[in-house]
């Protein structure tokens, strides 16, 4: 049977699904629904520096007749009295001794820093995060991502709190950065325990095309807003994996955010490092029950596997990722179609056609709608089974070597690589390309 | 003693007494779908490359666009999109037999997936802009010719709409009070509404000025000579006739009448139509399913659908059978009418012969004479051709089937004044049928009065 019990840089929870620091968190009478419900710990919506909220506050992504496959707010930290925050805190660790209770933190000066860490710690918070994630209204008064941008800021309020804090201390990171690695660093480098990543991405989620005002609107304007939701997930995944990654991170334990709504997500993630995972879109859009489809998916994940702990599996993703340069050249894969399953939309074939390498053909017979693949010009992209609506339908068959493994890296080496912009070792030389004027003609 | 096949059956449906039972019996078989029903279905089309369901639409409607621009909140557009294709575009979403059409068409039924719901779709984004008068169309700058176009029907109608946009004068002459054809008069209430169909046509009309003179039947040569002085062309949408004489003793007692004209009476009259408690209809077609599907809908008790050949042999869809089966109506098959029954000058029954196919050939079982024993027969054995008019427009020739003979292309007849499409041409067949014919016999007619001008050019490979 498996054990999902954690212990994240010396915070204890029953199991790794966790609330990120959210409006589901907004409450104690909240986080108490949730740990009833399965939930093993949760981040307290982040308290600190006094703010008051704007109508309307959220905005979603909806693809076709998927609602929120991406979610964006501007809503701020808790509106709340830090008073109100501080005694709920103390309730809810009196009922639910076991479950994580974190607390997320925002305020400006070192001296409040170390008066709200009392205060947090004294209430019996089991640990700390640091927001410098929030991209929206925050960081116009110089927090939130205003300090996850600037590496040696941040490191010095992680130094400042690390002095003061006696619970674990976890520093959640913002995405609106070319590297993430620099935040992480200087996480590190200032002393915290842990890293959770990523917090919300800067964006405009739409614009209503009668008042040219962008969602969510503020009395006909609006603010670019934090993204998350289903949408962000391999944007946070990549990240995740490059702290993972990094020789002087990765013993650093790492909460994962970013899109969590299935138990395959959370399993993603612990593959690429995560040592607990945070939800808030997901619990927004459905509600504090679907942790029980995460928990039933995780553990017969782990008990088909022999996995006994989360610790048996996290990071095995991370060898499998490498630099481009050490990919295998000779591998080749080759679509190929099922012809009984095949039910004759042709997407793959326009797809190719349009949008990839002209491999695929269709038959001048009106009545036979299945495409055939030419092998000879296909790349081997996937872009067919990609746009293919039936399930495994079309399938990347691999071929057989045609010469032992080699990468760019060891090509470099051997100098056998094209140099000039003509040159005859270009990969897609020799490739099959209609005529332009073909395209045309018919 | 030849012995009789009834038996004591409840009836499905309960006679209707009002408007609203009778709407309630005759419930849409395709009602008008909401906002969310329509973003949902909408969001499953695949959007197929060279889309297998516009190539069995008859009027090749670009179903995928249309579908696409509902999605994303351009009803007006895709309803654009559909009278692009087809001036009956509200119609043919209800009362096409999509599941052989467009939605048999659709590739996910291959996944053994729902198809769309492409009809009901069409008729959503069709119906807002009716209902809204979006003005969608303008008539041509006048090039000076005038056309005339016999009947109001699917044909006549989307003909007089394209010559309208071309610049012509139209005027469309219909023998009865209202326009619309078969589509009202020979269509199962439970598929459109009267005021489904006649509003569409008043949409068009509002914006196409074609003009429609009604309670004018053209029946004479001297009324044809007057039209071919008048107008520089001719439309013929004249459809098919009558239902046919059976030539069966006692096929003139009262309580037997044709299929055709059942329906008309019924959709006029609705809960008011006398229907009787038990109802023999003869035929395997698509109108002898409606006839029976609408009898037992009215309360009868009893209603047969009789057929002299086998059941696999019926001309019938089999979904409109299941329906007809599903208000309770009984299949009879392999019986060949012998007589109808009379007592008192009303119909008292039907003798019928069994009958054994073989080969597609039809012998009479000796000695197998059974009774049906019943208060009215339905005749849904096919409709007379109008064979006296359309002897009466000289040069215009007729096939085996008594149709009229046209280049499959301009829809022009051996008589080159004359154009026709629509049932006199195919035969009978159905509304989407008659819409495209008419669209292409407009421009056919425009090609022929202008083809000094330009090349002739269709709107569809």
């Amino acid at each position: 049977m498996a054990d999902l019990s954690i212990n994240f840089a010396g915070i204890k929870a029953p199991n790794p699904f966790w609330l990120a620091s959210a409006p589901p968190t907004n409450s104690g009478y909240q986080i108490m629904k949730a740990f009833d419900a399965g939930w093993g710990g949760a981040v307290w919506k982040t308290m600190g520096v006094p703010i008051i909220n704007v109508s309307s506050r959220y905005g979603g992504l909806n693809y076709r007749d998927t609602r929120m496959s991406g979610f964006n707010n501007i809503e701020l930290i808790s509106d709340r009295t830090l008073a109100d925050n501080l005694k709920e805190i103390e309730e809810v660790k009196k009922y639910f001794p076991h479950h994580a209770v974190i607390a997320s933190l925002m305020v400006e000066s070192r001296k409040e820093w170390e008066q709200i860490i009392r205060d947090v710690e004294n209430a019996g918070a089991d640990g700390i995060e640091l927001n410098f994630g929030c991209p929206h209204g925050m960081c116009e008064r110089g927090m939130g991502s205003a300090v996850g941008q600037e590496p040696e800021v941040l490191e010095t309020i992680v130094g400042w709190v690390m002095a003061a804090a006696k619970v674990p201390v976890i520093t959640k990171l913002t995405p609106n950065i070319s590297n993430i690695e620099d935040p992480g660093l200087a996480a590190v480098k200032g002393g915290t325990n842990a890293i959770s990543l990523i917090n919300t991405i800067k964006s405009i989620m739409g614009i209503d095309l009668d008042t040219f005002a962008p969602y969510p609107t503020v009395d006909g304007k609006g603010t670019n807003g934090g993204y998350c939701g289903p949408a962000v997930k391999p944007i946070a995944m990549n990240m995740v994996r490059q702290l993972a990654q990094h020789p002087d991170i990765s013993g650093t334990p790492i909460s994962g955010i970013g899109g969590i709504e299935t138990w395959r997500d959370v399993v993603e993630y612990i593959l690429l490092g995560a040592t607990s995972v945070q939800v808030c879109t997901a619990a927004m859009h459905y509600g504090f029950g679907i942790v029980r489809e995460m928990d039933k998916g995780l553990r017969r994940f782990m008990d088909e596997r022999g996995f006994e702990t989360i610790y048996d599996f996290a990071g095995k993703a991370l060898p499998n990722i490498v630099e481009w340069k050490e990919l295998n050249m000779s591998y080749k894969v080759v679509a190929s179609i099922n012809p009984a399953k095949c039910i004759g939309c042709q997407l793959c074939y326009i797809a190719c056609e349009d949008g990839a390498h002209q491999a695929i053909s269709v038959s001048s017979d009106p009545a036979n709608r299945i495409p055939s693949i030419i092998e000879e010009n296909c790349v081997g992209c996937n872009l067919c089974s990609l746009v293919c609506p039936v399930e495994a339908c079309i399938t990347m068959e691999k071929q057989p070597a045609k010469v032992a493994p080699v990468t760019w890296e060891q090509l470099t080496e051997t100098g056998n690589i094209p140099t000039t912009f003509n040159d005859p070792r270009a990969g897609g030389n020799g490739h099959y390309v209609p005529e332009p004027a073909a395209a045309i003609k018919r | 003693m030849v012995k009789s096949l009834n038996s004591d059956l409840m009836a499905e449906y309960k006679r209707p007494q009002s408007e609203e039972e009778f709407q309630q019996n005759f419930k849409q078989k395709k009602p008008l779908m909401n906002q969310t029903e329509a973003f949902v279905e909408s969001a499953r089309c695949l959007f197929c490359y060279d889309a297998p369901c516009v190539k069995a639409c008859p009027t090749h409607i670009d179903i995928p666009l249309f579908i696409k621009q509902i999605h994303t909140g351009n009803t007006i557009g895709a309803a654009e999109t559909i009278y692009d294709s087809n001036w009956m575009g509200n119609a043919c979403g209800k009362v096409c037999p999509t599941q052989v059409l467009c939605e048999g068409a659709c590739v996910h039924n291959h996944a053994h997936v729902k198809p769309i719901e492409i009809g009901r779709l069409q008729n959503f984004a069709t119906r807002q802009v009716i209902d809204q008068e979006k003005s969608l169309f303008h008539k041509g700058a006048s090039n000076g010719k005038k056309v005339a176009v016999i009947g109001a029907g699917p044909a006549g109608i989307s003909c007089a709409c394209e010559l309208s946009v071309l610049g012509y004068e139209v005027t469309v002459f219909e023998a009865l009070e209202r326009p619309s054809g078969l589509t009202v008069y020979g269509t199962a209430p439970y598929k459109i509404t009267n005021e489904e169909a006649l509003s569409e046509i008043d949409y068009l009309q509002q914006q196409l000025g074609f003009k429609v003179q009604y309670n004018s039947a053209i029946t004479t040569r001297e009324q044809l000579q007057s039209l071919e002085n008048q107008y520089d062309a001719i439309f013929l949408g004249v459809g098919i006739g009558p239902t046919a004489s059976l030539n069966v003793k006692g096929e003139d007692v009262k309580g037997v009448t044709g299929a055709v004209e059942f329906i008309r009476e019924l959709r006029f009259k609705k809960h008011n139509m006398p229907v009787p408690r038990r109802v023999v209809v003869l035929g395997g077609g698509n109108t002898a399913m409606d006839a029976a599907s609408e009898s037992a809908r009215m309360g009868a008790e009893q209603v047969f659908l009789a057929y002299r050949r086998s059941k696999e042999e019926m001309g019938g869809y089999s979904f409109e059978y299941d329906l007809a089966l599903s208000a309770g109506v009984q299949g009879v098959f392999n019986a060949s009418l012998r007589e109808i029954l009379e007592q008192d000058g009303y119909v008292a029954g039907v003798e019928f012969v069994k009958t054994v196919s073989q080969n597609g050939r039809l012998t009479e079982v000796p000695d197998s004479e059974f009774v049906i024993e019943c208060d009215l027969v339905i005749k849904a054995t096919g409709q007379a051709k109008m064979v006296d008019f359309l002897s009466l427009i000289p040069g215009l020739t007729l096939d085996s089937s008594r149709r009229i003979k046209v280049n499959t292309q301009t829809y022009q007849t051996e008589n080159p004044r004359y154009f026709a499409g629509g049932d006199a041409v195919n035969g009978g067949a159905e509304v989407v049928n008659g819409a495209y014919e008419g669209k292409m016999a407009a421009q056919g007619i425009h090609h022929s009065l202008t083809s000094h001008l330009s090349p002739l050019t269709s709107n569809h490979g």
